[in-house]
């Protein structure tokens, strides 16, 4: 029982370094900075998710769970709300996005 | 052997920290700093120093970004001229580089428990903290009660920082100077940050009092529960306003805060005289010298948190309403 | 093992150099700022490398009988100096704000024309 724990844990610890390293790749090769923070948005998503879910298996069930659930929750409530937050201050700035057409360019300009 | 992934950290610091001084655009430079205070975090965590990890990630990365970015905001973005006297101020910085870098190999191995600094006071401490403290945490014990004239010097050095930024950036407009409410005011219009952070901000204040309150069983303590709370307070005035976050907690409340910490640490200090001790002894506070020291190691951390809290706030509004 | 310890000595070296060419070659003063705070960290690294013990962990007793504790009194010293360093950070910036104002620049070269005028 506690090998397919420890080989569960050990599978999602490393599909979350590959996911983290995906994005990191991905904000450093993207042409834009709204493709550069859709690619880093992937470190916090399914990279915080699939490490932290790697380290609750290896905790069990004691106190440390209850407080990576509650770090899991947080960070799921706040990076996607930064990554809004950093998008609109871009958007106000004046940073156009690449791939824009002629009507998105017809109401906010 | 976990030390190893401090090697991986340093490294990244080293770069980091050579692309803060080569860029020019203050800015990059500030949100650089926010990274290299979370590496040097993660470094004292492998370093086992919990506490000062904690300190130095809500301090560093939290408020200092904070206060380097409302400077920002009042001056310029960009650094404007190139560098002066490159190659005298490059060959000092490189000969003392190789002289510190020549000094380190006369220093003890580094884990090795035989060194100097590990067999002089450290042990007595370790030995005697449960026996006249009696509280888990040997760096709370150390520096509330073995060290307590430190901590309230350094009390009064945070105290003295915020007076000195209330005379240089003044107190700011009284409310009733303040134009009429506006609907736009802080980030009222963005729907999802300010939703978010209304739901987050109670969870913040609320982690800051277990920080405060749990620094005898675990990391933590005052100062960091000070910086928690001040940063769930700043969060607050970003989304809703300035005028909003003054009408939660007035500056007067503010300075009440920033002078009720030296003076709760001195009382208690005064107290230990008053009942027979010498100052800062705690152990006459109670009829069991044990207990004793856990009240006054409580009231300093209390007195702590709670002037942290009022001089980073004092200065992040001096910082806003020099603006207006 | 050797060269583990002492890499953390040169990475404090080399950290502490480059905050310090920041302050002395750059002409900007938030920037003279941000290398004295890169100089501050250094330092801190140093203290708290030094107090690592093998084997050890935090000093928090946890009920264990014989655990190996790293030594406390260096984490006590930089816990101070984190908040003494952000404390005159503060002020330094205060300061700058004002320098700002009353010159109109954070440039030092701007700051030393304009007062020689």
């Amino acid at each position: 029982m506690t090998t397919l724990i420890d080989i569960l844990s050990w599978v999602l610890l490393t599909l979350g370094g590959i996911s983290v390293l995906i994005g990191g790749i991905g904000a450093l090769r993207m042409p834009d900075l709204y493709t550069r923070m859709h690619a880093a948005s992937v470190t916090d998503s399914m990279g915080a998710t699939l490490v932290l879910v790697g380290i609750m298996l290896q905790a069990g069930w004691s106190l440390a769970t209850i407080k990576l659930i509650a770090i899991l929750l947080f960070l799921l409530f706040t990076s996607p709300t930064s990554s809004n937050a950093l998008a609109s201050a871009a958007l106000l700035a004046g940073t156009r996005p690449l791939a824009e057409s002629k009507q998105d360019r017809g109401g906010a300009q | 052997m976990i030390v190893i992934f401090g090697v991986f950290l340093l490294t990244l610091l080293v770069i980091t920290a050579i692309a803060i001084v080569r860029t020019d655009n203050l800015f990059v430079a500030v949100m650089l700093m926010g990274i290299a205070s979370l590496l040097i975090a993660g470094n004292f965590f492998i370093l086992d120093a919990a506490d000062v990890a904690l300190t130095e990630a809500a301090v560093g990365a939290g408020i200092s970004t904070v206060l380097f970015l409302s400077a920002l905001a009042l001056t310029s973005e960009r650094e404007r001229s190139k560098s002066s006297r490159r190659v005298l101020s490059f060959t000092v910085v490189a000969a003392a580089a190789l002289v510190l870098i020549y000094a380190t190999f006369d220093k003890p191995r580094l884990g090795d428990p035989q060194a100097p600094v590990q067999t002089h006071v450290a042990p007595w401490y370790l030995e005697n903290t449960p026996k006249y403290i009696d509280i888990p945490n040997v760096v709370t014990a150390v520096l509330g009660s073995f060290r307590g004239y430190d901590t309230l010097g350094e009390v009064f050095v945070v105290f003295t920082a915020g007076i000195g930024v209330l005379f240089l950036l003044g107190i700011g407009a009284t409310p009733g100077a303040l134009p009429k409410e506006q609907d736009n005011e802080g980030l009222r219009h963005y729907l999802i940050p300010r939703l978010v952070g209304r739901l987050v901000i109670p969870f913040i204040l609320l982690f800051g009092l277990y920080v405060q309150f749990h620094g005898e069983y675990g990391p933590g303590g005052g100062f960091q529960a000070g910086a928690i709370v001040a940063a769930g307070i700043v969060l607050f005035a970003l989304i809703e306003g300035e005028r909003r976050a003054l009408a939660v907690l007035p500056q007067r409340l503010l300075l009440g805060f920033m002078a009720a910490g030296p003076l709760i640490y001195g009382s208690v200090g005064i107290a230990g005289i008053m009942l027979g001790g010498n100052f800062l002894d705690y152990s006459p506070l109670s009829s069991d010298p044990v207990k004793g020291q856990h009240l006054g190691i409580l009231l300093i951390e209390i007195g702590v948190g709670i002037t942290v809290t009022g001089v980073l706030l004092s200065i992040f509004h001096a910082f806003a309403a020099r603006g207006r | 093992m050797e060269l583990l310890g002492l890499y953390h000595y040169w990475v404090f070296a080399i950290l502490l150099m480059t905050g310090f060419y920041a302050v002395i070659a750059k002409l900007n003063l938030v920037k003279k700022l941000i290398g004295l705070s890169l100089f501050q960290a250094a330092v801190f690294l140093l203290y708290i490398t030094m107090s690592k013990v093998d084997g050890g962990t935090a000093p928090i007793f946890s009920g264990a009988a014989d655990a190996v504790f790293s030594n406390p009194l260096p984490q006590v010293l930089i816990l101070t100096a984190i908040v003494v360093g952000i404390s005159t950070t503060a002020l330094g910036l205060g300061i700058v704000v004002r320098i700002n104002e009353e010159y109109g620049s954070i440039e030092e070269d701007e700051i030393q024309e304009i007062d020689r005028r």
